[in-house]
Order: structure tokens, then C-alpha cells, then sequence
């Protein structure tokens, strides 16, 4: 049952020619075909593709090709419908962009082909990963592993649960706003988003360009430093990547934390945690100060008015950004008398509820005469937002916080109040606007149903050698990951 | 801004969405609550504060002026809706 192996473990064997590739990718494939209509995480995938490069996988391993090489061979691992893969579908859970396939490789899909990787399936977000429990989807939502009754979480609602039911060994997604942290708490996985400029862009669905950031689902905090090796560093092609060496992420990964300062931010321990979220949380700062590191008190005073500040400039952005569909060279084209009665029509056809909501709202902070009083005093807010984290990072290594004030909800609970919805990601929030690397692994679970709780770690800009680190730690000591959702 | 100054229609035809008279209704009132919302940052002191449009701002990144394989036309015509002549098609822009 190769499916339901980590990386370490699944490269290991491959390497001992205990297993094949081909044998992993038809483990995941025949357990999709047990679990994903109850899961509902794959929008597609293409079952001959993958078995194609499981076989080439198998040839270079028995042409004497290592995991030393390449370290992902005969891996299989599915991607956000948000990523360009080329000659499969690019959907973004939308409606609007018909039967698109993509031209070419995003470079995050080059680097994990070039490591070896089964790169395989389409997994379900919301709608233009807008949303935080994939109802925003045009498609369908998508169900947690561990009570299908609740929501995965989202935007990358579909790559988080894919991976805690093991359907597929890690995934890739992106987080503008906590679009890998929160899903990966609420489903019971490690997901990490790299500080701004880690991972080049080249090839993911613009929502909003200062946020946005891609990065992977992973089982194992190991795992999560190897996916997160091989799509870092510079890419010529994404002007906002940084040019900085990625240093070896898996030689951080240690058992002690002594002399590591974590820092609690007295902002996040508020009022709306729920208390078995609360309890979970502070279990885990008693057993990260057990590993030997330091906690004290850090205070973000401007963290109050993150998801305000977000949802000015991540609408603005998105305003920007989503003008390209306007049916004029891709997706499904609405008919109209002259060009600006199409793109209406195609907009106003192709767009769900929650996209049109957002557009609208940047369009408004971003025009003639609330400029200034919006967007502009929002980038402002964000200044302040970034120098509260500097200031206490001068002080701790890195922040502690639950990742979500609750577990997984329920399907519907908060469809009808956009702002509740936008409320669930009031930790998340604030580090995508410091443009600063985090990370979310699970450290407990609710009694009455068992649901997953994720600890969020924050970490200076550059700073994931210390998350993974201190998340490799965490999870030797105290086997959470190791928990499966029922239908794993 | 107060939200009963917020203008739907006039900003969904700014944005290019055609919006049905409900949709109008019901995305009217929740932008309403979220303006609502944000209006908090007002009370942000925000003076001499710089903005920030990026976390890490890098200006002025170049590339040698040397020409780049791109996508081929038939290949960048592969997803259009409409084409003729390796071109896109639209509606008639001028009479």
C-alpha cells in the first residue's frame, strides 16, 4: 500500500527496489477510485500520463539514476487547479475558463519534474483561491478526510485533503492569505508558505502578486523541508523572486530546541479561540519549551486589522489581476454586439458570487476619489502590520499561534456571511502582508468529532530553516502527524 | 465612505461584470457590511507612515535585450475562443 507512505519512507523503498513507481502511482490511483467520491478532491486527472511517467520513473531507477539525484523519482505528487501543467487543465475552479490547457510548464512543475516527480491531477480550490473552505468552487466542494459532513478548509482545500487521505504522497498549493495554512490545519497535514519571493510565481493563476506565494502539503515535516528544497530559489521569470541561495533545509531538521526564542503573540490569544484550540495550542508551547526552547511574550499591535487591511489590497490586486478574462484569448466566450458587451457577459457568466464580490470591491478601493482613503492608507497599515513582526523578531526566532480559531466547520455555516468567512483567516492573514515564511502542522485534535488542530509557526523572512526545524522537533516528540482521517 | 454612498451598478460597469437586479441587491448589501468593516483602518494612525506595495521592494529588475523563445503563435491561439487567420477574433471595435 505504497499510498499511504511518506516521501522518506517511499523513496527509501524504491531505492531498495522494494516497490515501484508504477506500483506507487497505481496505489494512489486505485485509492482515489476507494475514497475521492466521498473526498471529492481531484477535479481530473489523467490516469495514462501518470502511469507514463511512473514507468519512466521505474526505467531511470533501473538505469542506476539515485534519490541523491533526484530526489523526488517516482514520487507522485498533484497540484492546485491554480498551476500550469502543460497539456493538462487549467480550470482555477471556475467556470470561466472552459476547456483551457495550459502551453507550458509553471517553473514550480519544472523543478519538481527535473527532481523526478509524478507530477499528476487537478485538486479543487475555490473559485481563483478565493475562499477558505472550497464552497467557492464552481465545480463542488470538497470534503475533510476526517468528517465529510465539514469543510476541508481552503483555497487549497482540494490539495490538503488529497493529502491527509493519502491519496497522493505531497501536493502543492498557494497562499495569499493562509490558502495552504489553514486548509493544511483543519485536514491534519504540514503546510508551508514560503516567505515572498522564496518560490517563483512563473506559471501560477495570479490572484493577488504581492501575496501570493506557492507551497506544499506534505505528511511529515521532513517531507515538507525536501518540497520545499526543490521549488525554492530564483527564477528569471518571476521578477519578484528573490536571488538568494536556498540553503539545505533538511540539514536544520534536529530534535533539540535549546536556545531557540519563540515568541507568543498576546494578540492571537484572544477572545473567539475555541477552547480545546486554545488548550491544544498551549499544550505545544509546554512541549516546545520541554525541547528546550525559550518562550516569551511578543505583541503585533497592528495584527487587529489584518484581514481589513487584506481584503483592500488582495481585492485591489485581484481587480487587476483577474482582467484578463475577458473571453478574448482563452476560455468560455459569451457573445456580445460590441467588445465591452462581451467581456460583461463573459464576466458576468463566467464569474461565481464570491470572484464578482471581490472584483467589485478592488475596483471601488481602486478608484477615482477612494484611493487614497483605501488602498492607499491600507499599504500604510501594512507597513505598520510588517514592522510589528521586524520589531518582534529582533526579540524570538519565531512566533507560535493556532493556525485557525476553530476546527473544521461544517459545509454551509458560513456561506451566507462573506465577512464570518473572511474572519476564519485572522491568523493567516497578517504574515502573506509581512511577506515573512509560515508553516502549520498539526498538534492535537478536537474530542466530539475527532477533528485535527493546527499549530501555526511564523518565521522571519528567510527564516524556514527554523519552522522546519522546530516543526521536525515538535512532531518527533510528539506523533500527531502520525494520526490518519478515517477515510486515509 | 458610508456604504449607501457605495454604487454598485456604477462599479460592477467600471469592473465589466454584468450583474442581474438581484445579484445587484445581494452583492450591494454585503459589499456594504465589508466596507463597513474595513472602515476601521480610519482609525489607524497612518501619519508619516511609508506604504508598502511590496514586502521585499526590488526595483528596476532587467534582463540582457537579447531575443527569448516564446510560445508560438499556433500554440498561444490554442485556447482562443474565436480565431481566424492567426489572429484572435472580437466583435467589430470601430464602424
Amino acid at each position: 500500500m505504497p499510498h499511504r507512505l511518506n516521501i522518506s519512507e517511499l523513496t527509501a523503498r524504491l531505492a531498495r527496489r522494494e516497490t515501484s513507481a508504477r506500483e506507487a502511482m497505481q496505489s494512489c490511483l486505485d485509492h482515489i477510485g476507494r475514497v475521492d467520491s466521498a473526498v471529492k478532491a481531484f477535479l481530473s486527472y489523467d490516469t495514462a500520463d501518470a502511469l507514463a511517467q511512473a514507468d519512466r520513473a521505474d526505467r531511470e531507477i533501473a538505469e542506476g539514476r539515485t534519490h541523491a539525484e533526484k530526489p523526488l523519482l517516482g514520487v507522485p505528487i498533484a497540484l492546485k487547479d491554480v498551476l500550469c501543467q502543460q497539456g493538462q487543465p487549467l480550470n482555477c475552479g471556475s467556470k470561466i475558463l472552459g476547456n483551457y490547457r495550459s502551453p507550458y510548464d509553471a517553473t514550480v512543475v519544472v523543478k519538481l519534474k527535473e527532481a523526478g516527480a509524478i507530477v499528476f491531477g487537478r485538486l479543487n480550490m475555490d473559485e481563483f483561491a478565493m475562499g477558505s473552505s472550497t464552497e467557492n468552487s464552481a465545480f463542488f466542494t470538497t470534503r475533510n478526510p476526517w468528517d465529510t459532513d465539514r469543510i476541508p478548509g481552503g483555497s487549497s482545500g482540494g490539495s490538503a485533503a488529497a493529502v491527509a487521505s493519502n491519496e497522493c504522497l505531497a501536493s502543492l498549493g498557494s497562499d495569499t492569505g493562509g490558502s495552504i495554512r489553514q486548509p493544511a490545519a483543519l485536514c491534519g497535514c504540514i503546510g508551508v508558505k514560503p516567505t515572498y519571493g522564496r518560490v517563483s510565481r512563473y506559471g501560477l493563476v495570479a490572484f493577488a502578486s504581492s501575496l501570493d506565494q506557492i507551497g506544499s502539503f506534505t505528511k511529515t515535516a521532513a517531507d515538507a523541508a525536501l518540497m520545499t528544497q526543490i521549488i525554492s530559489g530564483h527564477d528569471p521569470r518571476d521578477s519578484t523572486s528573490l536571488n538568494e541561495p536556498v540553503p539545505d533545509y533538511r540539514a536544520a531538521l534536529g530534535n533539540d530546541l535549546r536556545g531557540l526564542r519563540l515568541g507568543v503573540a498576546k494578540e492571537f490569544m484572544v477572545g473567539g479561540l475555541d477552547p480545546e484550540v486554545r488548550d491544544s495550542v498551549d499544550a505545544a508551547i509546554r512541549q516546545l519549551q520541554s525541547l528546550g526552547a525559550t518562550v516569551e511574550e511578543v505583541s503585533l499591535p497592528h495584527s487587529e486589522h489584518a484581514v481589513a487591511t487584506y481584503y483592500i489590497i488582495a481585492t485591489a490586486e485581484a481587480s487587476a489581476n483577474l482582467a484578463r478574462f475577458d473571453g478574448v484569448r482563452y476560455g468560455a466566450r459569451v457573445a456580445g454586439s460590441d467588445p465591452t458587451e462581451m467581456y460583461e457577459r463573459t464576466r458576468g457568466a463566467g464569474f461565481g458570487a464570491e470572484v464578482k464580490r471581490r472584483i467589485i470591491l478592488g475596483t471601488y478601493v481602486l478608484s477615482s476619489g477612494y484611493y487614497d482613503a483605501y488602498y492607499l492608507r491600507a499599504q500604510k497599515v501594512r507597513t505598520l502590520i510588517r514592522n510589528d513582526f521586524l520589531k518582534a523578531f529582533e526579540k524570538v526566532d519565531a512566533i507560535v499561534s493556532p493556525t485557525t480559531p476553530t476546527a473544521a466547520f461544517r459545509l454551509g455555516e458560513k456561506t451566507q456571511d462573506p465577512l464570518q468567512m473572511y474572519l476564519s483567516d485572522i491568523f493567516t492573514i497578517s504574515c502573506n502582508l509581512a511577506g515573512i515564511s509560515g508553516l502549520s502542522m498539526p498538534c492535537g485534535f478536537t474530542k466530539s468529532p475527532k477533528l485535527p488542530i493546527g499549530l501555526q509557526l511564523l518565521g522571519k523572512p528567510l527564516g524556514e530553516p527554523t519552522l522546519f526545524h522546530i516543526a521536525h522537533a515538535y512532531e518527533q516528540a510528539t506523533g500527531w502527524h502520525l494520526e490518519r482521517a478515517p477515510l486515509a | 465612505m458610508s456604504a449607501e454612498k457605495f454604487d454598485i451598478h456604477y462599479v460592477a460597469n467600471l469592473a465589466r461584470i454584468a450583474l442581474t437586479p438581484e445579484e445587484e441587491q445581494r452583492l450591494g448589501s454585503q459589499l456594504g457590511n465589508i466596507l463597513g468593516y474595513v472602515e476601521q483602518l480610519r482609525a489607524v494612525d497612518v501619519s508619516g507612515v511609508e506604504p508598502t506595495s511590496h514586502a521585499f521592494p526590488l526595483v528596476n529588475v532587467v534582463r540582457a535585450d537579447v531575443r527569448q523563445p516564446g510560445l508560438e503563435t499556433e500554440e498561444a491561439l490554442r485556447n482562443a475562443p474565436l480565431k481566424a487567420n492567426g489572429l484572435f477574433m472580437v466583435p467589430k471595435i470601430v464602424e
